[in-house]
């Protein structure tokens, strides 16, 4: 295999110049996807047989959990690159995927809330699912708080990584917790092996929604990382040529 | 139209979702956006203090 690219994306101001290019594209992606999705989910969408019109909540709740922790992995995943290959930009991408990561699973966590209200007759439960949730912000802000802690930004990149790898152990709680206890959270509806326990007409909307949801984390993480990388190669010649100083 | 609004009796949970999603969507595009600003301004602050030092 060639690791060519895995190489180039290593390289600061390649990053910087190629993720500049990559925004746009993601963001009318997102854009696109996200009114396809909302149109899907709000208008066509038949009503629930049992929770009625209540359920369209999923449409934001859901692809706000996915990217909850889809943020946590891409950091985890880039936190472990950045200490084993030492590579700045793998330590910039994951520092700037915390924040995004907390805002959403704090989304997550008062959608969800707003659910449950009608659905379980109360905002909050001790149930697994909503308690690794909730975890998973504690991690994020963890994370934050001990870059935050660190002057050292080499120091801060090693000590927030090992943090990071060490929460992926939340991940599976999370997705399983429906799994292992009894909870009053609903099982696995889209990510499930076999057939999606969904229609189409609302399956395809909710499935557009996560996808549009994904492409924003990308845009918005592009942007912050953008941003790292200029503060972190400061003092780099190429960073006049690229800002146009 | 109000019958959609409506929600079928559930438009005090639904609409606050949506608002609070579209809240935090627009948020972080304005703290990304910020966020690289700040580093640009910085760094052309650097550069043209290089420049004139050198």
């Amino acid at each position: 295999m060639n690791w060519t690219w895995f190489h180039r994306f290593g390289s600061p101001p390649y990053f910087y110049r190629v993720a500049g290019k990559m925004i746009p594209w993601f963001a009318w992606l997102a854009a696109i996807t996200a009114v396809a999705g909302l149109v899907g989910g709000l208008g066509l969408a038949p009503a629930d047989y049992q929770q009625g019109e209540g359920y369209r909540i999923i449409f934001v709740h859901v692809p706000a959990a996915v990217l909850s922790t889809m943020a946590y992995s891409v950091m985890a995943v880039a936190a472990g690159v950045g200490l084993i290959w030492r590579m700045n930009v793998a330590h910039a991408v994951a520092a700037s995927c915390a924040a995004v990561g907390a805002w959403f699973t704090l989304v997550a966590l008062a959608t969800g809330s707003l659910w449950g209200r009608p659905m379980w007759g109360t905002y909050w439960a001790w149930d697994p699912r909503l308690t690794s949730e909730l975890v998973l912000l504690f991690l994020y802000l963890g994370y934050m708080g001990l870059r935050g802690a660190i002057d050292d930004t080499a120091r801060a990149d090693r000590a927030s990584a090992v943090l990071a790898l060490v929460g992926v152990i939340n991940l599976p709680i999370i997705h399983y917790s429906v799994d292992w206890w009894n909870s009053l959270h609903q099982g696995h509806t889209v990510l499930k092996f076999g057939k999606a326990s969904m229609p189409p007409s609302m399956l395809v909307p909710l499935l557009l929604m996560m996808l549009a949801f994904s492409f924003y984390f990308a845009a918005i993480l592009l942007v912050r990382a953008r941003g790292e990388v200029l503060r972190r190669e400061r003092n780099a010649r190429w960073i006049s040529e690229a800002i146009g100083a | 139209m109000m019958h959609w609004l409506n929600m079928g009796g559930y438009w005090m949970f639904v609409w606050p979702s949506y608002v609070l999603t579209f809240l935090a969507v627009v948020l972080n595009v304005y703290l990304a956006r910020r966020s690289l600003q700040v580093a640009k301004t910085e760094a052309r602050r650097r550069a043209q203090a290089q420049g004139s030092g050198s």
